[in-house]
């Protein structure tokens, strides 16, 4: 163990526990934005329960995304200085925009939505989480389109051992960052569906008819991100299969240079042909294989080993692909069972809420395949993760913040755990009674 | 080009300096000041539509020095790894404290989250003191001179911004412990000067100098209740102690390391500059309309019948 294997697993971890938080924020906030609207379009007072309900569950995972995402900013300069000092001309740029376009514009209308509801005309209340969510919407765009850049780099040229930025335009309209935009945003919208179903079969299960609304907004929901994601996954692949071909390969299993190569489900279980068709829409096309690809960037970056952890990318393909596609097949399911006004069945509601894991895992290792494919480069081509972390961070000041940061969060998500399953087993609360009188209390969140 | 960018940056950083401040000096006197849960709720309800807001000033001022002096960010967050693990820490524990403390229903859960807001605010209101005092005069010293500056201005804004948006019990004991502060923060802010390098910039010192007057000012004008003014003079302060500090960073960011060195290329910060100008005045648009929203001060439940319309907010 050094200092670098740590600083990764710090990231990994940091990471991928904000990114539980961030698609339920992405997905239920225009849920909740949504409900708001039939509210203010029908009057209906059921539909305001429901904003308030989902919003208090919305709130309470979306203090932890916020929280969460303060240190993936500062991580970048902490443990992987190398990596920043390269790439900062570059991929700083978007970061920045995410933070002065999409952050105060979330934060700051947030805050006017939480404790607006007495001060704001009911329209200007309205706009402001829809104001909030487009922001979340925004950064997303942002973060993903400078995560891209390491994938696939553009609109850049190394000068002085640095990467100076060339076309902006190009960064952020960059191929890789186009496909996989609407990708993780659908599949948030997969992951905040999989919430709501849940939550709604569980209310359901306890006899609160008000969640057959939201359960079937959910399932419409989920099933058309789930065409959103299988179209943008389909448009991912063939962009790997020109611009990432180590991934493909260690994603597949795939050791050489294959033509007419076969799809396997799982080890042993193969389709003819499928991978070539797939990747590049031709039944006959060579897909390349990790030892060959692993051969031609010997001969191109010198000796070095450019596999990225086969295992891990192999079966995270697999969890992804699973676990994603049976989420929204219960959603279609869901539709079907629930066509016509007919009644959820009791065994579907209850299949719903053991089913919340699922979106879950298959977005955590949707980015597993995505950034352990990347490896050993940060920079596709350009920098390597071992040459990108701070050389004066030493290991045990590693050691101390990703054991602070494990156990806080381990501690947090407990906390959000409790303070989720408490409020959906109390329910959405009645609403007071419309006074005449000047009200004595004020609106408090706190 | 580069001027003009440390200039943003110091700007960015100020602007988190002055809101954050009170944030984080109403965050550590809600638990001595609100005597019972009413006056608790009453206190944190001032900070509480815009915190999150003024927060982002940090994460844009950290942004856009990573923008635009790469070797800045990467340079500063390495070197101060510990001190900024236990910022973010900080950061962490206070941000889901205030969020979630409406949603708890126990009395013994609220008083976890009233301990995660005092010291979620007291540590980063001491470090980042301390690391940019280290980053100016790199000792230990003066690193824990500038946390106990840094810390003691904070509550002193804090305590002058909760006497300008309360009312009642909450807004006298306020004003009270915003004179105490004074007196902490003069001698510490006098040692701090004492330390500012004798070579130093004429406009660094004026800087510095008028910062101790309007912390003075700011004591003897919450003293006479003028709370409106006395917050005008304490943010004042906090504008041009910032301006002293980053008046000395422009000649040397970081040891060994000059602005120019570690800045990106015109290209990038060119097309951000036309990026940045067209944004930011919407922001500030955005953000001064919420302080307008909620220009109204908050009396404790129960007290007085202010509030208009009914209590739909999502906590109840």
């Amino acid at each position: 163990m050094d200092a670098l294997d740590l600083a990764r697993w710090q990231f990994g971890v940091t990471t991928v526990y904000h990114f539980l938080f961030v698609p339920l924020t992405i997905g239920l906030g225009v849920f909740v934005a949504g409900l708001q609207t039939a509210w203010h379009r029908t009057g209906k007072e059921h539909y305001l329960r429901l904003t308030k309900f989902f919003g208090k569950l919305f709130l309470i995972n979306f203090a932890m995304g916020v929280v969460t995402g303060i240190v993936q900013e500062f991580q970048f300069g902490m443990n992987w200085s190398e990596y920043s000092v390269f790439v900062g001309d570059v991929f700083g740029a978007p970061l920045a925009l995410e933070a002065l376009v999409a952050f105060f514009m979330e934060s700051t209308f947030l805050g006017l939505w939480i404790f607006g509801w007495d001060k704001l005309p009911k329209r200007v209340h309205l706009a402001t989480i829809w104001a909030a969510v487009i922001g979340s919407n925004i950064s997303a765009y942002f973060i993903l389109a400078a995560n891209a850049w390491m994938k696939h780099p553009v609109g850049y040229e190394v000068v002085d051992g640095k990467a100076r930025m060339t076309d902006l335009w190009a960064v952020l309209t960059n191929s890789t960052a186009l496909a996989q935009v609407p990708h993780v945003v659908a599949a948030s919208f997969i992951v905040a569906g999989g919430f709501v179903l849940a939550v709604s079969g569980y209310r359901l299960l306890k006899g609160d008819t008000t969640f057959r609304g939201p359960l079937r907004g959910a399932l419409v929901m989920t099933a058309i991100a789930g065409a959103v994601v299988a179209g943008t996954g389909d448009m991912s692949a063939k962009l790997m299969y020109e611009q990432q071909p180590m991934k493909l390969a260690a994603a597949e299993g795939l050791t050489h240079d294959t033509k007419g190569a076969p799809f396997h489900v799982v080890p042993g279980i193969e389709i003819p042909k499928l991978l070539s068709f797939l990747s590049a829409g031709d039944t006959e096309a060579v897909v390349q294989g990790t030892e060959d690809v692993q051969r031609r960037l010997e001969q191109r970056f010198g000796p070095g080993d450019y596999r990225p952890d086969q295992q891990v990318v192999f079966w995270s393909y697999r969890v992804m692909l699973g676990f994603g596609l049976s989420t929204v097949g219960l959603s279609l399911l869901g539709l079907w069972l629930t066509r016509r006004r007919r009644q959820v069945p009791s065994w579907y509601a209850r299949a719903l809420v053991l089913a919340l894991p699922l979106p879950l895992l298959a977005i955590i290792a949707g980015w597993l395949l995505s950034e352990i494919g990347r490896q050993p480069w940060t920079v596709a081509g350009e920098l390597l993760t071992a040459s990108s972390v701070s050389p004066g961070v030493s290991l045990a000041e590693v050691a101390t913040s990703l054991t602070l940061f494990t156990l806080l969060y381990g501690l947090l998500a407990v906390a959000e755990g409790v303070l989720l399953v408490r409020n959906v087993k109390k329910g959405p609360e009645p609403l007071p009674a419309p006074v005449r009188e000047p009200v004595r209390e004020p609106s408090l969140m706190y | 080009m580069i001027d003009l960018w440390f200039v943003i940056i110091a700007f960015l950083w100020t602007g988190y300096f002055v809101l954050e401040g009170f944030d984080f000096g109403v965050g550590m006197l809600s638990p001595f000041l609100g005597r019972n849960e009413g006056q608790r709720k009453q206190i944190l309800q001032t900070i509480g539509p815009v915190w999150d807001g003024n927060e982002v000033w940090l994460i844009t001022a950290v942004g856009a020095m990573f923008a635009a002096f790469p070797a800045w960010y990467a340079g500063l967050l390495s070197t101060f790894y510990l001190p900024l693990t236990l910022v973010l820490v900080g950061l962490i524990v206070r941000g889901v404290a205030l969020e979630w403390r409406g949603k708890l229903e126990h009395a013994a859960d609220r008083a976890w989250a009233d301990a995660g807001i005092l010291a979620g605010s007291a540590l980063p209101a001491f470090l980042w003191g301390a690391v940019f005092a280290d980053v100016l005069l790199d000792s230990g010293v003066a690193a824990l001179i500038g946390g106990a500056f840094s810390l003691a201005v904070t509550l002193l804004h804090g305590a002058v911004f909760l006497a300008l948006k309360t009312e009642g019990r909450v807004r006298q004991r306020a004003r009270a412990v915003a004179t105490g502060a004074t007196v902490a923060v003069i001698p510490l802010a006098i040692v701090a000067l004492s330390s500012i390098p004798g070579e130093g910039d004429l406009a660094v010192w004026v800087a510095a100098v008028s910062a101790m007057a309007l912390l003075a000012a700011g004591g003897s004008l919450i003293w006479r209740r003028r709370e409106g003014w006395a917050f005008a003079a304490t943010a004042g302060a906090i504008v041009l102690t910032s301006a002293a500090v980053f008046g000395m960073l422009a000649q040397r960011p970081l040891p060994g390391l000059t602005l120019a060195e570690a800045a990106s290329g015109p290209y990038t910060l060119g097309v951000l500059t036309w990026i940045g100008l067209a944004v930011l005045p919407f922001v500030l648009g955005y953000q001064g309309w919420t302080y307008w929203v909620f220009r109204k001060r908050i009396a404790a439940p129960g007290r007085a019948a202010r509030v208009e319309g009914a209590p739909a907010g999502i906590g109840h």
